[in-house]
């Protein structure tokens, strides 16, 4: 059971959120060529390791986070707002 | 190859079962093959045996980090069915019906199918019209799959709790669904690809390539470097981390998918029960334990374990459907990393370097496709051109839009 500290709510169970998927997937224009709209769309970089992902507190404050989280132990690592720029975390990105 | 049979067993019995001989070698690593294939799991391993068996290319090696189906391959329920919605999946699966029907004779590997069918339950009126649609188009597909009631449902499965909180209104069977050993289709196509020459090479990681352009001539591995004429990714979840060492994006995420067996008992469920609404499927295997799946996690990882969460709505959802199974106990609880791409659709064939082909995005259900995906895979490499069965599963139907959009078919949802 993960303990995700909500920026808002505080710490709560994993089970009153829903994962959102990789964060800071950038949207591209109107001009973008269908590889690079098929990229935006589908690839992901599904890391071993480090992840920076979205997360939406469903069963609380209904409001969308981004959290770094470690892939392999599940540590949560970083909750941060959206909008917020990505936190660095020196010696832990593999 | 040393042939089994029930004279070898008979001859082993009389002399102290003394006379067996490793099933395959251990050898060391050559310094170049035509054709190395990275993963030894059941994709990896068919695809070298077919490679071998069917075109005649034998300078193949398999890579492994592990050991041979230690991954997804030796971690599924092992279900095998072909009751998929659109003619592609559906022609696909059913070839690799058809393979397993013939497996244990194909590989002389006893690999236990036992066809007792699959029976997927509807908890409304309006679940079991989506059902009928479900049923038809397979029918149309050409495979077996016929509507089931209520009635048959409960002389079928009597110990199925049909006035659950969500009561059954009926369902739909694939008889030649079924369960098979996981370990013996790994161990069986190993012995007969190693038999043919194929080299499997165990601990033997790979951790990066060598490239001349826009080609792979060869993998560096944790046993030294090897030179190849094609590279053949079959890593399931771990595509993506090699694929990124080329640079190379997929759509694929990792996920765990947990499973679970109850203490052995008397035999007391004869087919695979599965209900898409409260998430959860069971069968019993021939060692009497009830092996029980449902969805993966709903987070990304690597981890090879699941969380407590999932479990626990598995077994809540089994205990629904069969309140007499509350008095077992869980004998042991694991996960596979599985690769979930957005359409649940697998990504086999060409990638945009010239000699490296991909077999991956199996998500939840790569156990069932092995003997054909190693049988397209090995047929795609050996003539450079996809195989017609899986022409429409390229990593391009992203960028073309075509999805082949398998999420229903899949039985649970993902």
């Amino acid at each position: 059971m993960l303990q995700i500290a909500c920026p808002y709510c505080g710490v709560r169970d994993e089970e009153e959120f829903r994962y959102g998927g990789e964060s800071h997937v950038a949207r591209p224009g109107p001009e973008a060529s269908d590889a690079a709209w098929a990229d935006y769309l589908y690839n992901r970089t599904n890391p071993k390791g480090v992840q920076r992902e979205r997360w939406l507190h469903a069963y609380g404050c209904g409001r969308w986070f981004n959290m770094a989280r470690d892939t392999i132990t599940h540590e949560v690592l970083a909750v941060y707002r959206m909008g917020e720029p990505a936190p660095d975390l020196p010696g832990r990105v593999r | 190859m040393k042939r089994y049979s029930f004279l070898t067993l008979l001859g082993g019995a009389l002399t102290g079962q003394r006379s067996w001989r490793p099933a395959w070698r251990d050898p060391e690593p050559r310094a170049s093959y035509d054709v190395v294939i990275v993963g030894a799991g059941g994709h990896g391993l068919a695809t070298a045996y077919y490679l071998a068996s069917k075109h005649g290319i034998r300078r193949v090696a398999v890579l492994e980090k592990g050991w041979l189906g230690g991954g997804n391959t030796g971690r599924n329920t092992q279900v095998t069915r072909s009751n998929y919605f659109w003619p592609q999946s559906a022609a696909f699966y059913d070839h690799s019906l058809r393979l397993y029907e013939n497996l244990s004779r194909e590989l002389d590997f006893n690999v236990m199918l036992s066809q007792r069918g699959i029976l997927t339950l509807a908890h409304s009126e309006h679940e079991l019209e989506g059902l009928r649609r479900w049923a038809n188009a397979i029918q149309i597909n050409g495979v077996d799959s016929e509507l089931v009631s209520r009635a048959e449902i409960a002389r079928l499965v009597p110990l199925l709790n049909l006035d659950g909180r969500f009561p059954v209104h009926g369902g739909f069977i694939q008889r030649r669904g079924g369960i098979s050993r996981h370990d013996a289709v790994a161990w069986g196509y190993a012995r007969a690809a190693d038999a043919l020459g194929v080299d499997i090479l165990q601990q033997c990681e790979v951790q990066g390539f060598r490239r001349q352009g826009n080609r792979i001539v060869g993998v560096e591995t944790s046993r030294g470097d090897i030179a190849a004429g094609s590279v053949v990714l079959c890593v399931a979840a771990h595509t993506s981390v090699l694929a990124a060492k080329l640079g190379l994006r997929l759509p694929i995420s990792s996920m765990a998918l947990q499973a679970m067996v109850s203490e052995p008992v008397k035999p007391c469920l004869d087919t695979i029960v599965l209900s898409p609404v409260v998430h959860v499927y069971v069968s019993q295997s021939d060692r009497g334990e009830l092996v029980i799946g449902g969805g993966a996690d709903v987070y990304a990882s690597y981890a090879q374990r699941g969380g407590l969460p999932v479990l626990h709505a598995n077994l809540t959802a089994l205990l629904e459907l069969f309140p007499v199974f509350s008095r077992l106990r869980l004998m042991r609880q694991w996960a596979g990393t599985v690769d979930i791409t957005p359409d649940t659709t697998p990504i086999m064939g060409r990638t945009p370097f010239d000699n490296l082909y991909i077999n991956c995005g199996w998500g939840t259900g790569g156990y069932k496709a092995i003997p054909a995906g190693g049988d397209t895979m090995a047929h795609t490499i050996a003539t450079g051109e996809p195989h017609p069965l899986i022409r429409d599963f390229g990593l391009e139907r992203f960028e073309r839009g075509a999805l082949i959009d398998e999420g229903a078919a899949a039985g649970v949802a993902h």
